[in-house]
């Protein structure tokens, strides 16, 4: 789960990382009133959107008065934003971060992370602040450094320093650094963050060592016991159609094409995009119903899958192992009665009971293609569609 | 011969009062396998499917001589039944629970370093020996007895290949379904290198997806150790960066852990890669019969 960056910085102040003051703001006159509390010669205007890249697309403005603040405020606020991370169709910008302004003197980075070849946390930290860690590592891999942490230990000082002495922070700032970095560690064990990213992190003129941005995303697994951080969540800033399917339970990621896919198990479900694509059709969705779906579910999953109006067809490819293949012939049926389908619908099933599914769609009077394996369905739904 | 379990593997089964273990515990007990104990704190004494109920691990180990588990315990309970385990010796654990947070995973395997017991998944279908011996969620009648091995990081497409081998008349040693998780027990090369050693395992299937580079470290392992054929396929080359696709394991961040890498690094390491799931099983015949080796596999 993702959350914006004012919301990460309200956490990481709670752990001791010092990051600017600031406020959000959701009108124009919300973003003046909070400059003006905020009380400081220069302050930023930053569009609180779940995507990186703000600057660059605009999102982010220097205001040297409070009528920049209103100018830059309403240029903002409503704008959709099109960043590397968004998509082409961008995201629009409701909430602000109205910060005071501080004199950077250096930018750096640093970020924790899953280490999956170690299944460890490992600390990241580059002094080139500011650009992408990514493209840090593939120009310059020689200016990252990386802290391996025990999970017994958690991070000890001696790391935090050799990190920020890696670095080149200025020696009179590493203890601050430390500081900053144990706090940061802190909150990522005790939040279950999968990312914590700092970048910048900044040295500033009057010697602080700060946040300047705070990018927090969390283990979906762990949010059962991270219910503060659940309060975070921002439904506008996800697909409607995702939202709905976390409710039944089901994983449903929205794509471009229009073939919807409906499958047991994730890697089947990768696998069916991959086929469908593979003959030439584009998948209009990644949909994993589940090991113990039911006909409820089943059904759901087609209600969602047939929201999405670019769908032109469907295609259903069951593995069933312990989820027998009757009872999801059943739910397609159900479903299929239920929605009034009218498009293209090919069903592949195999596994568990499968004559008897097979004989539940071909009684059951609908307009069913049956495939034969999941290479014949996915060219007769492609067939079909065109 | 197979690799892990075969019919003399005593099990016990972690949660066994549970619905979804009870269900399967059936299951396993029809297929053949040892199940010879159960734990359920609380409920020592009870019986289900016939097999004893413990209150711990370490009792049940100790009436029964089991040298294996099964996790069927819910998520936020998972890692302390995997460390249970672990501290009562058990040789093997495996964890079918999915959705544990990954940062228990971190802690669970820092505990687990040095340690004699060896965890497969969790997030995963579990490990079966065609014929002997079942352990887990997977539909036990697809298999049938043979020579190829197979690891997967997916449920479902091992079904799927399991499936089309038996299909075309090629049996199989073990199955063994890693999980589709960040941080796991047992890695696509710990399973490689049991096949490799294996005299009953000829050739193997390693299905991966996106998210990660233990395939890519498989296949450099692959190049340089292994004496036995492996195909591959790899799941995800539609799925848009930055997305978890079901798993939690599955994502691409940073630009790393993309199926056109993994697909390049395997055919490089000399690891044949299906163009499409249908063809896993064609693919591996195909690689066979250039060895030399599917008259050997064939099994009826």
């Amino acid at each position: 789960m993702n959350i914006h960056e004012y919301q990460g910085k309200e956490i990481l102040r709670k752990y001791g990382v010092t990051v600017p003051n600031g406020k959000v703001a959701f009108t124009v006159e919300e973003a003046v009133e909070a400059a003006k509390e905020l009380g400081t010669q220069v302050c930023v205007v930053k569009a609180q959107i779940h995507a990186g890249g703000r600057g660059k697309a605009g999102g982010v403005k220097v205001a040297k008065n409070l009528d920049e603040v209103r100018t830059y405020a309403s240029e903002i606020l409503g704008k959709t934003l099109v960043t590397h991370q968004t998509g082409p169709e961008g995201k629009e910008v409701k909430r602000l971060l109205i910060e005071e302004g501080c004199d950077i003197k250096k930018e750096y980075y640093v970020g924790l992370v899953l280490d999956r070849s170690t299944s460890r946390v490992v600390l990241m930290g580059s002094e080139e602040g500011g650009t992408e860690i990514e493209e840090v590592a593939a120009k310059t891999p020689e200016k990252i450094f990386k802290e391996e942490i025990d999970p017994v230990l958690g991070l000890m000082p001696y790391q935090a320093r050799r990190l920020a002495f890696n670095i080149n922070i200025p020696k009179e700032l590493v203890n601050q650094a430390v500081k900053f970095m144990t706090g940061l560690y802190n909150a990522f064990v005790d939040k279950d963050c999968s990312i914590a990213e700092i970048n910048p992190l900044v040295v500033t003129g009057d010697g602080k060592v700060m946040a300047l941005d705070a990018k927090l995303n969390f283990d979906s697994n762990a949010l059962y016991r991270q219910k503060d951080v659940l309060e975070y969540r921002d439904l506008e800033e996800e697909d409607p159609k995702e939202i709905e399917a976390s409710k039944y339970d089901l994983s449903y990621i929205a794509l471009d094409g229009n073939i919807g896919c409906m499958v047991n198990g994730a890697g089947l479900a990768m696998a069916t995009m991959d086929i469908v694509k593979y003959y030439g059709g584009e998948p209009a969705n990644f949909l994993d119903v589940g090991g113990g779906a039911t006909a409820e579910k089943v059904t759901e999953a087609f209600k969602i899958i047939l929201s999405d109006p670019n769908v032109k067809g469907i295609f259903v490819n069951i593995f069933g192992g312990i989820m027998k293949c009757d009872v999801i012939a059943e739910g397609v049926v159900e479903a299929a009665k239920q929605v009034g389908l009218s498009i293209p619908l090919v069903v592949r099933l195999e596994g568990t009971n499968v004559d008897l599914g097979k004989k539940i769609l071909s009684e059951s009077g609908l307009n069913i293609t049956a495939a034969e394996s999941m290479a014949d369905g996915a060219q007769k739904i492609v067939s079909l569609v065109k | 011969m197979s690799v892990f379990i075969n019919k003399d593997t005593k099990v016990i089964v972690q949660g066994i009062t549970g619905g979804t273990a009870r269900f399967h515990t059936k299951q396993m007990l029809e297929y053949g396998t040892k199940i010879v104990g159960g734990t359920s704190p609380g409920k020592g004494g009870q019986e289900v499917e016939g097999v004893p109920v413990f209150n711990t691990v370490k009792e049940a180990v100790e009436a029964t001589g089991a040298t294996a588990s099964v996790i069927y315990v819910p998520a936020p309970f998972a890692a302390d039944s995997i460390i249970e385990a672990v501290d009562a010796e058990l040789d093997l654990v495996i964890c079918i629970t999915e959705h544990i947070p990954v940062l228990d995973m971190v802690k669970v395997k820092r505990y687990m370093e040095g340690k004699k017991t060896r965890l497969v998944g969790p997030n995963c279908p579990g490990v079966i020996t065609a014929d002997e011996c079942k352990i887990g969620i997977m539909p036990g009648y697809i298999h049938t007895k043979g020579h190829v091995g197979v690891v997967s990081r997916s449920g479902t497409l091992t079904y799927e290949a399991v499936h089309q081998l038996t299909q075309a008349g090629i049996g199989q040693t073990t199955a063994v379904g890693i999980g589709g998780d960040p941080v796991n027990g047992t890695n696509f090369i710990d399973v490689l290198k049991a096949f490799n050693e294996d005299p009953e395992t000829y050739a193997v299937i390693m299905i991966g997806e996106i998210g990660g580079t233990a395939e890519e470290e498989a296949a450099r392992w692959v190049k340089e150790n292994m004496t036995k054929p492996v195909v591959g396929f790899i799941g995800g080359r539609t799925a848009p960066p930055g997305k978890r696709m079901g798993h939690a394991g599955a994502i691409i961040s940073g630009g790393k852990g993309t199926a056109d890498e993994k697909i390049r690094v395997m055919n490089e390491c000399g690891i044949k890669v299906a163009d499409t799931p249908s063809v896993m099983g064609e693919t591996l015949i195909e690689v066979l019969k250039e060895k030399g080796l599917y008259e050997k596999c064939k099994t009826h």
